[in-house]
């Protein structure tokens, strides 16, 4: 019931928000994904030329020159948090800083700056994952969901 | 007392005989910068953590804010205060070192003149002689408490507001020989909800209750704008201020006739500051006010200003369970001396 009633908007209510609908500004959504794009894209490019570093220098081979590679990013990432630059690139940037390795990084690394004032224990071990979390759970479930598909129709293919 | 339906017309003139500012960096990089007392280069205060830096922003302004008024804190009959962390802790922290009878209260954003008015209404009922009113607020701590942690690189709509660092602190006193502006009436808020759901467009949730407490007050008073040098409102920023000309337009308020501002238009420089809208929180109202615009009265280019402080009444925990944001905002008319008939 309660639910029912909420839903119901009054007339003045909805005129209202067609109201504030008219007036909040756009994201600039073009804009966006040309900086995630292109930001995303750098941040990859990177990433490969490290990656090529590490097998062309170190003599890797190209399985295992990802691990240190993503270290790297990783590394970098987290640099840039604890320095309080990464908030700022993440606001220019948007999903281009999100989506790679360096923004998983950013949300466990600046989580656990954040609560080290809760202590270790229950600050940083607690809420270290309180954003990537989500990433890890729903990666897993999905991961599970593409094996069963795979399993039930890849059988012998 | 009681004028119309909800405004407090106060005969025995209330003084703001003391105030004071203090803000963070941002802020001190702001237009308004000069007419802050106290400004901190670092964010943290030098403390451990976000939450001691706003208790102390508080404690400063609450000092300082005693001592421009020329008196000690033995002299204060209550404190009232409130800030936007959970449970008030800065305030009620706060309390704890002045150790006078102390009044929690907590209207968000609006708490900077929803603690003005009841200091007022206190000294003028003769509840005591002093009164102190302060509220702060803490960019880290609001991000950290409402939004995310704050080195977490999110990217932000242009709606988004960036919350005041800093703390505003008033002394209200019946003393007749005290100097400084009068309290002349205030105009408290009903909660207003519009059904507004997007914690990041606190602008647009807030304009219908800034414009609905107005409304009251001119009517309660039987005044139009043009009866004020400057009517300002706490932290709507440009999205919600947009809206909230609109609205007096369609409610037929011609408020033309006077100065319409913002705080939160005022504190930033929105060309060179990473804000979007503009400016939020506790402490936009009240470090504009008390530091900005009692400073112009004192100068003489204002006389008589109704300050409208808004807040959202939301916690963290409402809007990811798709509750809307119930608002409200407070209006406390200040004058100089001798402008009332």
């Amino acid at each position: 019931m309660a639910n029912q009633k909420l839903k119901n908007v009054t007339p003045v209510q909805k005129e209202y928000q067609e109201l504030a609908k008219r007036k909040e500004p756009k994201r600039p959504v073009i804009k966006n994904c040309l900086k995630a794009f292109f930001v995303g894209g750098a941040i990859c490019l990177f990433g490969q030329a490290l990656q090529e570093m590490f097998m062309h220098y170190l003599h890797f081979d190209q399985s295992k020159a990802g691990d240190p590679t993503v270290a790297c990013l990783i590394f970098i990432s987290v640099v840039l948090t604890s320095l309080g630059v990464y908030d700022k690139f993440g606001q220019w940037a948007g999903a281009g800083s999100a989506v790679p390795v360096t923004g998983f990084a950013n949300s466990m690394a600046s989580a656990a700056i954040e609560h080290r004032s809760e202590g270790l224990v229950l600050g940083v071990g607690g809420n270290m994952f309180k954003l990537a979390g989500s990433v890890i759970v729903f990666g897993v479930f999905s991961a599970f969901v593409v094996g069963l598909i795979y399993l039930i129709f890849g059988i012998g293919g | 007392m009681l004028h119309g339906h909800r405004t407090w017309v106060f005969e025995r003139t209330p003084v703001i005989s003391g105030v004071a500012t203090v803000v963070g960096p941002e802020e001190g990089n702001g237009p308004l910068a000069d007419d802050f007392d106290i400004i901190h280069e670092d964010k943290m205060l030098g403390q451990k953590s976000w939450e001691k830096a706003e208790h102390q922003l508080l404690e400063e302004a609450t000092k300082l804010a005693v001592e421009n008024a020329g008196i000690t804190k033995e002299q204060l009959g209550f404190y009232i205060s409130g800030d936007l962390l959970n449970q008030i802790t800065s305030s009620s922290f706060t309390a704890r070192t002045l150790s006078v009878p102390y009044i929690g209260v907590f209207g968000a954003c609006s708490t900077s003149m929803e603690s003005l008015a009841l200091a007022a209404f206190i000294v003028n009922a003769g509840g005591a002689q002093y009164v102190l009113s302060a509220t702060s607020s803490h960019n880290s701590t609001a991000e950290r408490q409402f939004r995310y942690p704050t080195e977490y690189g999110a990217q932000k709509p242009p709606t988004a507001q960036y919350t005041v660092t800093g703390a505003g602190a008033a002394v209200v006193t019946i003393d007749e020989q005290a100097a400084g502006p009068i309290i002349t009436s205030a105009t408290l808020g009903r909660v207003v909800d519009m059904g507004i759901k997007d914690p990041f467009n606190m602008g647009a949730a807030m304009a219908p209750a800034a414009v609905d407490t107005i409304q009251a007050h001119l009517k309660d008073l039987n005044r139009s704008p043009a009866d004020y040098d400057l009517i300002v409102t706490g932290d709507l920023a440009s999205v919600g201020y947009d809206i909230a000309l609109e609205l007096f337009k369609k409610h037929q308020v011609p408020i033309e006739e006077t100065h319409y501002d913002d705080c939160g238009l005022m504190v930033y420089d929105r060309e060179k500051q990473p804000v979007q809208a503009g400016g939020s929180g506790c402490a936009c109202s009240a470090t504009v006010t008390y530091g900005h615009l009692l400073k112009k009265m004192a100068r003489g280019e204002l006389n008589r200003i109704l300050v409208v402080a808004t807040g959202a009444l939301l916690s963290p925990l409402t809007f990811q369970q798709g509750e809307s944001i119930p608002c409200i905002a407070h209006a406390v008319c200040i004058e100089n001396r001798g402008v009332s008939s």
